[in-house]
């Protein structure tokens, strides 16, 4: 079986994003225009161009914190129904969220108060995991991101950006969803580090996870990549 | 083929339809419109004299609207007229269902009672009359509430304003209710003691899987706490959505104005 041969997870057809500047004199920012993208499971589709062209933008939309202004952007987890990003009620974006896709952000956005360990077993215990075996396997992926046994309890506020980078990168990758979606996760890491976030990610690729990914470091894309995606074909009009 | 769960319920808990309040000749709130689902929390935003806080007194049957309606579904599976109901039907609910957490702490709390009576009330009025389980579980909810339960017999007047903040959510968890109607609950404290307080809500919220109106002009508050955002101008809804894409991408000029006039929501 080929990844092409299978029904994708995401498809984007026609998607376009343009920002309006009410207090900007209505100024229109198009960052994306016409974006036709389809990514089945076991795919890793790396975005390539410049900063600029949209790329964090188009993840921001398929995890539905950008609102497209137009195109249908459409999430089929595996044996699961279709959800239309653009149609469906805030509580089914909140359950998509939850269930089926990840999101690694180029921030951490900590919580005040929450310790390293809670913060990352946390995406397991609210699918329905016991505490003790989701703060199990948080420690296991703390430990393979050498993220310091003394540093666990303590909440990541005050960690180093490395160290808040991969917090975010066991966080958002724990459970194992169907769609997982990367924004430079390796942007602040080490060799070491990096090399080992490439593993997780042909890891994730391998168990039939979609997934798209921006990387700075164009080596990580190589290592990682099934497929790639030039994103100055979604300027043209713009 | 295997399908996805549901999602949730097939009823809201809280139907709310154009409901509108005036004071005097002058219309302070008009055609709000929402459903609020069960573990969802909901966070109403806008300035001082958007209509907010309007809107969640008519929510919560504290004031009639002037038009419009709003049906909470009961335990039996039933939606029912909030307004329609006898004042006897409200104050049960008020104290057994529902919560309200007030902007200060002594709206919401009985100043010259003990902190454990003021837990065990709404027991009581549920016809719980053990002493020795009320006092432990108020002692319980203390704790839960970071309260030395050793301050059990002290009034709410020797608290801080953080602990009485802290004993007015728990005088009103205690009872399990399934939505809580919040009316700025951080915006009396420091900063520091408000992230104490949000933190704290963040858990009980999830644990509980309690559904929450909440009423803030902070919309830090909205990112930490809620799923779902209303913004609110001039007794209007102008914007409804997830909390980070009403924030991160708003469309209307409103809310665009509100982002771009805080640091980093």
């Amino acid at each position: 079986m080929t990844a092409a041969m299978t029904a994708p997870v995401i498809e984007l057809q026609a998607v376009s994003k343009r920002f309006t500047l009410h207090h900007q004199h209505g100024a229109q920012l198009q960052v994306l225009q016409d974006v036709n993208l389809r990514v089945a499971p076991g795919e890793c589709v790396v975005l390539d161009g410049p900063s600029g062209q949209g790329k964090s933008t188009l993840l921001k939309l398929i995890y539905a914190n950008y609102l497209a202004s137009g195109g249908r952007i459409l999430l089929t987890p595996p044996g699961g129904a279709a959800l239309d990003l653009g149609q469906a009620e805030p509580r089914a974006l909140v359950q998509m969220r939850r269930d089926t896709v990840g999101y690694v952000s180029q921030f951490l956005r900590v919580i005040p108060r929450v310790s390293a360990l809670d913060v990352v077993a946390e995406p397991l215990m609210d699918a329905g995991h016991s505490q003790e075996d989701a703060r199990a396997e948080a420690a296991r992926w703390l430990a393979r991101l050498r993220i310091p046994e003394h540093l666990w309890p303590l909440p990541p506020a005050t960690f180093s950006g490395g160290e808040q980078q991969r917090v975010n990168i066991a966080r958002n990758m724990i459970r194992p969803r169907p769609l997982l979606l990367l924004d430079e996760p390796t942007a602040s890491l080490d060799a070491a580090n990096t090399a080992t976030v490439i593993e997780l990610i042909r890891e994730a690729v391998a168990r039939g996870a979609a997934v798209i990914g921006i990387f700075h470091d164009r080596a990580v894309g190589d290592a990682v990549a099934t497929r790639r995606v030039d994103m100055s074909a979604f300027r043209r009009a713009a | 083929m295997t399908t996805l769960p549901p999602v949730a319920a097939t009823l809201p808990l809280l139907r709310v339809r154009q409901v509108a309040q005036r004071y005097g000749q002058r219309l302070v709130l008009q055609d709000a419109s929402f459903d609020l689902w069960p573990g969802e929390v909901l966070a109403v935003v806008g300035e001082s004299g958007s209509g907010k806080s309007t809107l969640l007194n008519a929510l919560a049957a504290r004031a009639r609207p002037a038009d419009g309606c709003v049906e909470f579904l009961g335990r039996d599976g039933v939606l029912r007229d909030v307004h329609g109901m006898s004042e006897a039907q409200q104050r049960l609910l008020a104290r057994t269902d529902w919560g309200f957490v007030h902007q200060n702490p002594a709206d919401g709390l009985r100043m010259d009672v003990s902190a454990g009576a003021n837990v065990g009330e709404r027991l009581m009025g549920l016809g719980e009359r053990h002493y020795g389980r009320l006092r432990a579980t108020a002692a319980e909810w203390l704790a839960r509430v970071e309260i030395d339960p050793a301050r059990i017999d002290d009034t709410p007047r020797t608290f801080s304003g953080g602990m009485r903040q802290r004993l007015q959510i728990a005088r009103n968890l205690v009872t399990h209710p399934r939505l809580v109607f919040m009316d700025e609950p951080t915006s009396g404290l420091d900063v520091s003691v408000q992230a104490r307080l949000l933190d704290l809500l963040r858990g009980l919220t999830q644990q509980m899987q309690l559904a929450v109106v909440i009423v803030t002009h902070d919309l830090a508050v909205a990112r930490l706490l809620a799923h779902r955002m209303v913004v609110m101008q001039r007794g209007r809804i102008v914007e409804t959505g997830l909390t980070d894409q009403v924030l991160d991408d708003p469309q209307h000029p409103y809310t665009q104005l509100l982002v771009s006039s805080v640091l980093q929501p």
